[in-house]
């Protein structure tokens, strides 16, 4: 990976972080912190389901287990924040390695592996709602205090500012997999595991490499999540929600693209909030459109709208930069 | 320690709920079977069907039990219409975009049913909701009781349409070899829509068992499903059989952990036992196909 292959993800970044300096009102702060921390855990899930072709429906276990363990660390044990973070994501990035090698071990793939991603993330929702240490079904809140050494900020804005900084830190490990060895050895398990391991790649260690990477991306939304609302519950930690939304996220914007999961959160949570603002705050409402767009991305636009852009860029430019991209995952 | 009687109450109990748990796996096994996907949306599937049956009592009058009759038509069709113009079209064949399809199609249900009747949990008073049969010194739950029977009369029709009709005979070949049957002339494609509405109807029938003594909202599907995953691996996917054998252990673990465990907890046994049953006998216990 060369600079020249960081280049794209510059301008980005550097929209976002000015965007909040623009004057924009505390609530569309608080909707770009959101879809920050969304398009957080949608890369982490990406870098496995868009990558790996290994669709979870449990990253709410990752997501989870990096916010408890910052909230409980804090709270219960007096830990620095900044410190917090580092064994939050480790933490997170420990659980996916568990149940990585147990379920890669017995060969599931597909929808078992959905189903099983799933089940662990409700043994640990059941287990978080009814055990001390958790605060159970009451939550744990972390008491305000802020300052830089707390990972808490008064200005909303500085938020905005560290989310992005770490949706950054997702776009560079997301072009690295466009660019390493590793990746190139994801993708070819994605393609054809048998083809890949007659090959000489070591599937088991990959796929592990890959959840455990795929778990502290998402593991570090979950630390952002309680720094930012400094609440949590079972419910919130390791609900269904946040694995829906991260793999909403990543398909609608573009399976295994650098972007599409930061588009992805994006356009989905925007679409949702203008849906809100429309229908008057009607609960689910949001969540309905979402399933819409969800079926019509996975029946029109496989690729997502990352992959619409796409084909554009290949009409335009023709054969070789379309079998270019076509082979080298997607990245025009 | 409980005395026996309690706990063979409780495992009864169990095995009754259970029942009703197998009609919703076979329900799902079926789609299996035959189709090769996850469906993913079959909870969805029977929250409506529950709100279907709780419409029909609180603007109808009509007793849950009869209301079956009126809600299977409906079931039918809507199941042959999700396959045959959603899924079937929108997942290209492919493993993991049927899922998602499925998902989406769980979320829209649930979230639809949301907005149209809040998220307020709803039940049925029927006078028989809490009538008891006294066997010795055992206290049963009548309505679970006509459950279990209802349950094992709708698996013998199911198996009957499997084995003794054209289209179950059709099913049998599509599940078996799709393109053999389409050589010989059959509509795969309708097949397939055909096996989707057949599961959908059994979550008619066991909608209507349940809601004279569970609740509805628009989550409650969303406990059921992975209880009904759970039975059909333990099962083995596909197999009718197992699920329906599958559905009764289940209900019997279910009601043994919350004994022993406490409520909050008895969930956690089913889903340990569907970690445990998928990452060392993925095959499931019974193994056979339909």
């Amino acid at each position: 990976m060369s600079a020249r292959d960081l280049f794209p993800i510059l301008p980005v970044l550097l929209v976002l972080a000015v965007l909040p300096f623009l004057g924009l009102s505390g609530s569309l702060l608080n909707l770009l912190i959101f879809m920050m921390i969304v398009a957080l855990a949608a890369q982490g899930w990406n870098v496995l389901g868009g990558y790996g072709g290994l669709a979870s429906f449990g990253h709410a276990a990752f997501f989870g287990t990096g916010a408890y363990a910052a909230a409980i660390l804090q709270t219960r044990y007096g830990v620095n924040a900044w410190a917090a973070l580092v064994a939050g994501v480790a933490l997170g990035s420990l659980v996916g390695a568990f149940i990585g090698f147990l379920t890669f071990r017995s060969g599931l793939k597909g929808s078992y592996f959905a189903l099983i991603t799933l089940a662990f993330a409700e043994v640990l929702r059941i287990i978080a709602n009814s055990s001390e240490i958790t605060g159970g079904g009451a939550g744990i809140v972390v008491p305000i205090d802020y300052g830089f050494e707390n990972l808490q900020v008064r200005d909303r804005r500085f938020f905005v500012l560290l989310a992005v900084i770490c949706v950054g830190v997702g776009l560079v490990i997301t072009r690295w997999l466009d660019r390493s060895k590793f990746g190139a050895y994801l993708i070819a398990i994605r393609e054809n595991e048998d083809a890949a391991r007659a090959l000489g790649v070591n599937v088991m260690n990959v796929k592990l490499g890959a959840i455990t990477l795929s778990a502290a991306l998402t593991a570090l939304a979950g630390v952002l999540y309680t720094q930012n609302f400094l609440f949590l519950d079972a419910n919130v930690a390791y609900g269904p929600w946040i694995s829906i939304e991260a793999l909403f996220a990543a398909i609608v914007g573009g399976l295994g693209t650098m972007f599409g999961p930061l588009i992805g959160a994006v356009v989905l949570l925007g679409a949702g909030e203008i849906t809100k603002e429309f229908s008057g705050g009607i609960p689910g409402f949001d969540l309905l459109v979402f399933g819409v767009i969800l079926i019509i991305t996975v029946a029109f636009a496989p690729n997502g709208l990352a992959g619409i852009s796409l084909k554009g860029f290949r009409r335009k430019a023709g054969g070789d930069a379309a079998r270019r991209s076509r082979d080298g995952g997607a990245d025009a | 320690m409980y005395p026996i009687p309690i706990i063979a109450e409780a495992l009864i109990n169990g095995l009754m709920l259970g029942a009703v748990y197998a009609l919703v796996a076979v329900g799902l096994t079926l789609i299996y079977g035959v189709l090769h996907i996850v469906n993913f949306a079959h909870g969805a599937f029977l929250t409506l069907s529950m709100f279907g049956i709780w419409l029909l009592w609180e603007h109808a009058g009509l007793d849950p039990y009869l209301s079956i009759l009126m809600l299977t038509p409906i079931m039918f069709g809507l199941g042959y219409g999700v396959q045959r113009f959603i899924i079937g079209p929108a997942g290209h064949g492919r493993d993991n975009s049927i899922l998602l399809v499925t998902l989406g199609i769980s979320i829209v249900i649930e979230n639809g049913l949301l907005v149209v009747f809040k998220s307020d949990t709803r039940t049925i008073a029927t006078d028989y909701g809490f009538r008891v049969i006294e066997i010795g010194p055992l206290l049963l739950s009548w309505p679970r009781a006509v459950g279990f029977v209802a349950t094992m009369a709708t698996a013998v029709i199911v198996w009957l349409i499997l084995n003794r009709t054209d289209v179950g005979k059709a099913i049998r070949a599509v599940a078996k070899e799709k393109l053999g049957a389409r050589l010989v002339g059959i509509d795969v494609n309708h097949i397939y829509a055909m096996t989707f509405a057949l599961g959908s109807v059994c979550l008619a029938v066991a909608a209507g068992l349940l809601m004279p003594v569970f609740y509805v909202n628009p989550q409650t599907g969303g406990a059921f499903v992975l209880v009904a995953f759970t039975i059909v691996v333990l099962g083995g996917m596909g197999s009718v059989t197992g699920a329906l054998l599958g559905g009764l252990l289940i209900g019997v673990v279910e009601a043994a952990s919350s004994l022993f465990l406490g409520d909050s907890l008895g969930q956690l046994g089913i889903f340990v036992l569907f970690i445990l049953v998928l990452l060392f006998k993925p095959t499931g216990l019974f193994g056979a196909r339909i």
